[in-house]
């Protein structure tokens, strides 16, 4: 019996926040397409609680017998759009209804999957889904979304971007905080645990647990015994300490899969933050030797925990997928919140952070006046980061009517408080109202 | 057979290992190893056991919790596994 160890691994809980953000459960829904879209949502809420009846008590008895918390339990489906090929934006309703139904009926905290994947261009189910997004996420209380609208391979659709910068607008004019349930993507990953982006992408099996374990409080500590030691040992003391929480991802993973009799999928080793101070990336990065997160150093920084986390992580697990390395959401950060509110930390030193980052700009408030355009190319100029570094980028950026630079905007829960940002004022319009597509980048063609 | 771990963290005071191992006994609890000393004036002591008995883990981890409680310390009962995990592949 190792008494270090034993105490070790209880403060990590205790002490420094540490918990499986997430045990979620994909489940496909290819074999639920029926007749009509109502006989599709009927046999999808089947489906769901059919799969996933066992999935929270399961996850609450491992919470118990192993003493580390699971914050969520989550469920990711097919991109709806995908079995909804006949819907129009009004029926296609009757489906997000139904996840939301079976979300609350199997007690889960979120589901996601209520998405579209338009890279090359749109299906009429694709934009049935993202014209019903509006009263879709208003009228839903559990439901995420994500579209995917550029990857490496096939480059960016520009019409896309338009209609989701509107799309985001129109969000907006029915709720604050709906925004904070979709996200838009670049190269989207098929088996990613986290919310808003998680899907349960058609290449994976019927049933699948993917885990998404966090702990930026416990790299947190970790380098504050480091201090003024070389960047080669502060490399080195994330990648042990990545490893050891990943192991952890692990076990729960493969428990939860055993006792629910499927297989397990991956472990995405991702260092999200919560609201809770000692939760933060931020700390983290300040704890390498940046005054305040935003600082020049920033970016070399993050590229240097993202990459740590990643080597630390890959030996500890069996399979690592999803997103994994670090995200850099504002709203749900305690550090990134006071550095924007010091002026430190700009969207543009967000947007070269997210060139090195595991996702991208993430729970950004921004005034409600700004125009669906600019939106759009917020979302551009994301995509194209990812298309041109192969790597996954994603937006999610709530204007908020009425808002105006300084305010902050509160979305409850594990959402946090945003403090809204300033945008350029410049126009890009006319770079997005031409619309068509950005073809793909010249090292995508590797076959 | 399940083994655990339990840790016991408190005030330090007459009596609290013969009350752990009362309830662990009382549950069929056998005690495989155990290492207790007082840091910072802090009581804590940590058990290797394994469940021979037919209690599942949660009654035996509430009856912990319980005998804890009466004494003011805090009392965990963790599957051992997790400990191995985290160090070892």
């Amino acid at each position: 019996m190792d008494t270090k160890q034993i105490q070790e691994t209880i403060q990590m809980v205790q002490e420094d926040n540490f918990d499986i953000r997430t045990v979620t459960m994909g489940i496909s829904l290819l074999d639920t397409i029926g007749g009509s879209v109502e006989e599709t949502a009927h046999n999808v809420y089947q489906k769901i609680t059919n799969y996933a009846k066992d999935l929270v008590a399961v996850a609450e008895q491992i919470e118990r017998e192993y003493g580390v918390p699971i914050t969520n339990k989550r469920i990711a489906v097919t991109p709806v759009a995908l079995i909804a090929g006949q819907a129009d934006e009004e029926s296609i309703l009757a489906i997000a209804h139904a996840l939301d139904d079976a979300a609350k009926a199997v007690g889960v905290d979120f589901i996601g999957g209520y998405s579209a994947l338009v890279q090359k261009g749109f299906t009429k189910g694709d934009l049935a889904l993202i014209k019903s997004l509006p009263r879709a996420l208003t009228e839903t209380d559990v439901v995420m979304s994500s579209v995917n609208i550029a990857s490496s391979k096939a480059g960016m659709n520009l019409d896309a971007v338009k209609l989701m910068g509107e799309t985001v607008k129109a969000i907006t004019d029915k709720s604050d905080t709906a925004n904070a349930k979709m996200v838009v993507f670049a190269n989207a990953v098929e088996d990613n645990p986290f919310m808003a982006g998680a899907f349960h992408g058609v290449s994976e099996p019927d049933v699948v647990i993917n885990v998404g374990v966090s702990g930026p409080g416990v790299v947190k500590r970790a380098l504050d015994q480091v201090k003024g030691a070389s960047i080669t040992t502060v490399a080195e003391t994330i990648k042990k300490t990545a490893f050891k929480i990943t192991r952890v991802g692990q076990l729960v993973g493969s428990l939860a899969a055993e006792r629910l009799r499927v297989p397990f999928g991956i472990v995405d080793l991702s260092l999200a933050p919560t609201p809770a101070r000692g939760d933060s990336v931020a700390e983290v990065l300040e704890a390498i030797g940046l005054e305040q997160v935003g600082a020049h150093g920033t970016t070399a920084a993050l590229m240097m925990l993202n990459d740590a986390v990643k080597k630390g992580g890959v030996m500890a697990s069996q399979q690592v997928g999803g997103l994994s390395g670090a995200f850099i959401p504002v709203s749900e950060d305690a550090g990134m919140i006071d550095a924007v509110k010091a002026d430190t930390l700009s969207l543009a030193k967000l947007e070269a952070m997210t060139s090195v980052c595991s996702v991208g700009l993430d729970m950004i408030a921004v005034p409600g006046d700004t125009a669906a355009t600019t939106i759009s190319a917020i979302i551009a100029d994301e995509a194209a980061i990812g298309m041109q570094n192969n790597k996954t980028t994603a937006v999610r950026i709530l204007p908020t009517n009425g808002a105006k630079v300084g305010d902050m905007i509160d979305y409850g829960g594990l959402l946090g408080t945003a403090p809204v940002m300033p945008t350029v004022p410049a126009s890009s319009a006319e770079l997005i109202n031409r619309g068509g597509h950005i073809p793909a980048p010249i090292h995508s063609f590797k076959n | 057979m399940i083994r655990a771990v339990v840790t016991v963290v408190g005030q330090d005071q007459t009596g609290i290992v013969a009350g752990i191992a009362t309830a662990l006994a009382k549950h069929e609890v056998n005690i495989l190893d155990l290492s207790q000393t007082i840091m910072d004036r802090n009581f804590t002591m940590s058990m290797l056991v394994a469940l021979n008995g037919s209690e599942d883990f949660n009654t035996v981890q509430a009856a912990l919790k319980e005998a804890g409680e009466a004494m003011a310390v805090t009392v965990h009962v963790q599957r051992e596994e997790i400990f191995d995990t985290m160090a070892r592949v």
